[in-house]
């Protein structure tokens, strides 16, 4: 062989994706804000002290607006904005992703299981997650919180159960879809096994849509636990969390207004950016949009 | 004597629809020598492909005998047919949606070997795939591409070497070469000649193309409607075709030479649907000889000379039972 | 001398893309005469399709961009044309059929309401009028006038395509180009659209661009055939010229890479090597990593164009003024 050629670069599929998805600006935007939050609060513990800066009331330093000391001001019990709003990131991401990851696992499977072996195992399956779809999310996860108690591991639960059709039933037709593809065909025409295909041939094709559904997914979750915190059914006081931060501001928006803006601009910028990040990459895992 | 490799008696596959039964293969039988083709041609909707598919147990016979060395694929188990798989591989018409677009060449290449366990090691695996590569005609600096930067000529050297990998007796050759372009397409087809007088593969040769049929095959199967109508040598199919539809096919080929004037036997109508078809000569409704028996009985595939059977009234009155 | 109904000039059409410039037409000459059906035949991404789509302006912009050349349509020229007065030459003066028929029709309106549309567009008719001409026009293209209240999906890929050719023959057009017509339909069903279309052509006197990878149904349906490669022309002249006198070496290899189907023994001689990519086209002749009978010339220089006759050219530097017209330089002669 001619070894002064050149060997072409790996460029897997993951490769092109990455590179259209580098192209799209709104994407990238999105992409940056996300990692920074996550970096915010990763390294929050750093910066503040949870007990002392963020738990504690400070009745002297109350409804302070913004100064160098405290960057946004303080709430209505003293407690420094900026510090609470990034521990805020740490509880909404938490639950956003740990309830996404939960209904990914098992949602995932499920849809998978249905759509690639179909029949009846699928239409058991199905079944049972249109009853889970027909109950709406927002109240069934009141619903736990009024039976069991509002306490974060209940939300987190009663989140993941009303998310997991969703995911199931994407990853079900995007299963269909591929299942018919030949080169499935062409691993039974080797020998594989059904294990073998779905997990090496099915499952890494069939991903494209769950990937989008997950970080939209992970935005609605955010966003339902501040409007059930708003609420005063979610995360309850002293824990600092946005959608409650939110309504404690209220009763001083005339002359405060800033303790219900910072945390709303936190809650609409998280979820912007991770709706510009899913719009990017569905546009970049779909090969026509090129 | 002859020696057939493979064996199918009154092989069926029918689907259930909403509107009934249909009969994609309807009870054919033929047999393949070894290290002979086979060609099977026929329009769209024919059951040529099911066949092929049926026969490898890619889709579960309706019922029906298919003996590979005397045995039967069609009632072995899932396990069991598993392993047999190793002999009997299949070439995909469509280059892109027959690979994963997510494995490397080699990766395609190496899996059949990995399922069944050919090869010491993963170091003579390796080697192995290079040396299939090679006779396949793929270059080494290709190993680690994936399928998306290879046009539609390599992407088929790769479904053939994946098939190639676990060094099978025989293959079905689902139309090969009919997505690709005619200089590449020819470049395929001497491909597969050569391996089958190397290797002594044996082929099922799927395709709508007459004169690519003609070429590559030692006998000829026409199809229609699930049926076969007329088998016989590839000679005799083109020198002397006796099925009116088979007329009429070989008839319809455009020639590439303009001095070549053959009358075109125009076929009325349309073909009709494979739902239920009637006790009856299913050609019978676009044929320009159809009798009133055509349209009472099915003919039976009836041998007139020598290896050249034809299912049509015009020539037996033999009837299907 | 008639005037040409179609006269292309020099076309180059580039596609600008984030992964380069495709090069889609490099120089592309092409003259049909009224009545005359002329047969484009080359290989996936020869630049074909584009050239019927420059015709009717509808290289889809971006990424398609016309950098020089003129498209002269029965006199009027299509680059300087407004888009409303295109909008009227399409279907009009000019028609195009497209390989799948599927994709072409509307599938929630009737067959008849869809022909009977280019009557009512272009001829300012009362409906009941287009209906009218549309039964005459479907038993003309060999459908039952009965079945125009049929949709789409009732039909098979053949009546399809029936219909399609019934749409675009509606305008009554100077010029049809037809894109792959056939090669999404089974042979017999071929034989008979091709059938078709000749007796058709015959009663309206139609021009037709037959573009197609089949040199079967080129020998079948063409006056003229030109041949192209990379978005340019190698070799053009009359039917006769390119099947019996053929003198550029990618139409000799297109020719070998045929099975022979009175010979079967007969070995492929296919053409080694790969269609360039468009992106980065060899220099010179752009045939030369696959041509048999390559020079040193051949990959310096762009080739020439030599005349065997008034109608019948390659480019090739192979040739000069007198070996075109002996032949006998390549194999096939």
């Amino acid at each position: 062989m001619n070894m002064k050629r050149k060997s072409p670069r790996k460029k897997g599929p993951i490769f092109e994706v990455a590179r259209r998805l580098a192209k799209n600006k709104s994407a990238m935007i999105g992409l940056a804000i996300v990692i920074l939050l996550i970096v915010v609060a990763v390294t929050a513990p750093l910066f503040y002290s949870y007990d002392e800066q963020i738990i504690k009331q400070n009745i002297g330093n109350r409804l302070q607006s913004p100064n160098a000391e405290n960057l946004l001001g303080t709430d209505a019990l003293g407690r420094d904005l900026l510090g609470r709003i990034i521990y805020g990131s740490r509880i909404s991401l938490y639950v956003g992703f740990t309830t996404v990851a939960f209904a990914f696992v098992v949602g995932g499977t499920l849809g998978a299981l249905g759509g690639y072996f179909g029949g009846i195992v699928d239409n058991i399956i199905m079944r049972f997650m249109d009853i889970f779809l027909a109950i709406p999310g927002t109240l069934f996860a009141i619903t736990i919180a009024a039976a069991l108690g509002s306490n974060i591991r209940n939300l987190i639960l009663a989140l993941a159960i009303s998310s997991v059709p969703g995911f199931a039933r994407i990853l079900r037709s995007s299963v269909i879809t591929v299942r018919e593809v030949e080169y499935i065909e062409a691993s039974r025409a080797i020998g594989a096994s059904d294990a073998r295909i779905i997990l090496n041939h099915v499952i890494p094709n069939a991903l494209a849509p769950v990937i989008v559904h997950t970080t939209l997914n992970v935005a609605t979750i955010i966003l339902t636990i501040a409007g059930l915190s708003f609420l005063g059914l979610g995360i309850s006081a002293p824990t600092p969390e946005w959608g409650a931060m939110l309504s404690d501001g209220r009763t001083y928006l005339k002359t405060h207004f800033y303790m219900s803006l910072f945390p709303g601009v936190a809650i609409i910028m998280t979820i912007l950016s991770l709706n510009l990040l899913g719009d990017g990459l569905r546009d970049a895992l779909d090969p026509r949009l090129k | 004597m002859t020696n057939p490799l493979i064996e199918v008696k009154n092989l069926k596959k029918y689907f259930s629809t909403s509107s009934g039964m249909l009969h994609a293969v309807d009870d054919i039988s033929f047999s393949i020598d070894k290290g002979k083709t086979l060609g099977m041609v026929g329009e769209s909707g024919c059951g040529k492909s099911t066949t092929g598919r049926a026969l490898l147990r890619l889709l579960e016979p309706t019922g029906g005998e298919i003996y590979f060395e005397g045995q039967d694929l069609a009632h072995l188990n899932k396990k069991e047919m598993r392993k047999m798989r190793k002999e009997l591989q299949i070439i995909f018409q469509d280059p892109f949606a027959s690979l994963n677009p997510r494995k490397t060449v080699s990766q395609t290449i190496l899996e059949p070997m990995v399922i069944h366990n050919m090869y010491a090691s993963n170091k003579e695996r390796q080697e192995k795939v290079l040396e299939i590569m090679e006779i396949v005609g793929l270059a080494e600096r290709l190993v680690n591409v994936y399928p998306h930067e290879l046009d539609g000529g390599r992407r088929q050297r790769i479904g053939i070497a994946r098939a190639l990998a676990l060094e099978p007796k025989f293959i079905v050759c689902d139309e090969p070469v009919s997505a690709l372009d005619v200089s590449i397409q020819a470049q395929i087809l001497n491909l597969l000649k050569e391996l089958q007088d190397r290797m002594g593969l044996t082929y099922l040769f799927i395709t709508h193309d007459l004169s690519v049929v003609n070429h590559f095959s030692d006998d000829i199967a026409v199809m229609y409607l699930g049926k076969i109508v007329e088998i016989s040598s590839a000679d005799d199919m083109f020198l002397k075709p006796m099925h009116p539809y088979t007329q009429a096919l070989l008839s319809a080929i455009p020639v590439p030479d303009i001095h070549y004037k053959s009358e075109r036997i125009l076929l009325k109508g349309e073909i009709t649907s494979p739902i239920e078809p009637p006790k009856a000569c299913r050609f019978a409704n676009r044929c320009a000889y159809a009798m009133d028996v055509c349209t009472k009985n099915e003919p039976k595939l009836v041998q007139l000379e020598p290896g050249h059977w034809v299912a049509c009234f015009l020539h037996s009155d033999e009837i299907e039972e | 001398m008639d005037k040409p109904i179609l006269d292309i000039k020099n076309l180059v059409v580039e596609y600008r893309t984030d992964d380069g410039v495709v090069q889609a037409l490099n120089g592309l000459d092409l003259t049909i005469m009224p009545g005359e059906t002329h047969g484009l035949v080359g290989e996936t991404g020869a630049g074909k399709t584009t050239a019927g789509l420059g015709v009717l302006r509808l290289i889809a912009s971006p990424p398609g961009v016309v950098v020089d050349g003129t498209i002269i349509l029965d006199g009027k020229d299509v680059q300087q044309t407004t888009e409303k007065d295109m909008e009227s030459m399409r279907g009009y003066d000019v028609s195009m059929i497209f390989q799948d028929p599927m994709t072409s029709l509307n599938p929630v309106m009737t067959v008849q309401d869809q022909i009977a549309e280019v009557y009512e567009l272009h001829e300012n008719i009362s409906h009941d009028k287009a209906i009218e001409l549309t039964h005459a026009m479907l038993e003309l293209v060999g459908i039952p006038a009965e079945r125009g209240n049929e949709f789409p999906h009732q039909f098979s890929g053949g009546m399809k395509q029936r219909v399609v050719i019934a749409i675009a023959l509606a305008g009554n057009p100077k010029l049809l180009i037809a894109d792959e017509p056939t090669t999404a339909l089974d042979v017999t069903i071929q034989a008979q659209v091709l059938d078709m279309m000749k007796q058709l052509k015959k009663e309206y006197n139609m021009a037709m661009l037959m573009i197609t990878h089949d040199l079967g149904i080129v020998a079948d349906i063409c006056d003229r055939v030109s041949v192209i490669y990379a978005g340019r022309i190698v070799e053009q002249g009359s039917l006769e010229d390119i099947f019996d006198r053929t003198r550029h070496p990618y139409t000799e290899g297109l020719f070998n890479s045929l099975p022979n189907l009175t010979d079967r023994q007969q070995k492929l001689k296919p053409i080694k090597g790969l269609m360039p990519d468009p992106s980065n086209l060899p220099s010179g002749c752009t045939f030369h990593p696959r041509c048999n009978y390559v020079m040193d010339i051949c990959s310096k220089e762009n080739p020439p164009r030599v005349y065997r006759g008034e109608s019948h050219y390659a480019e090739c530097h192979l040739y000069n003024e007198e070996n075109i017209m002996k032949g006998g330089v390549i194999e096939r002669d």
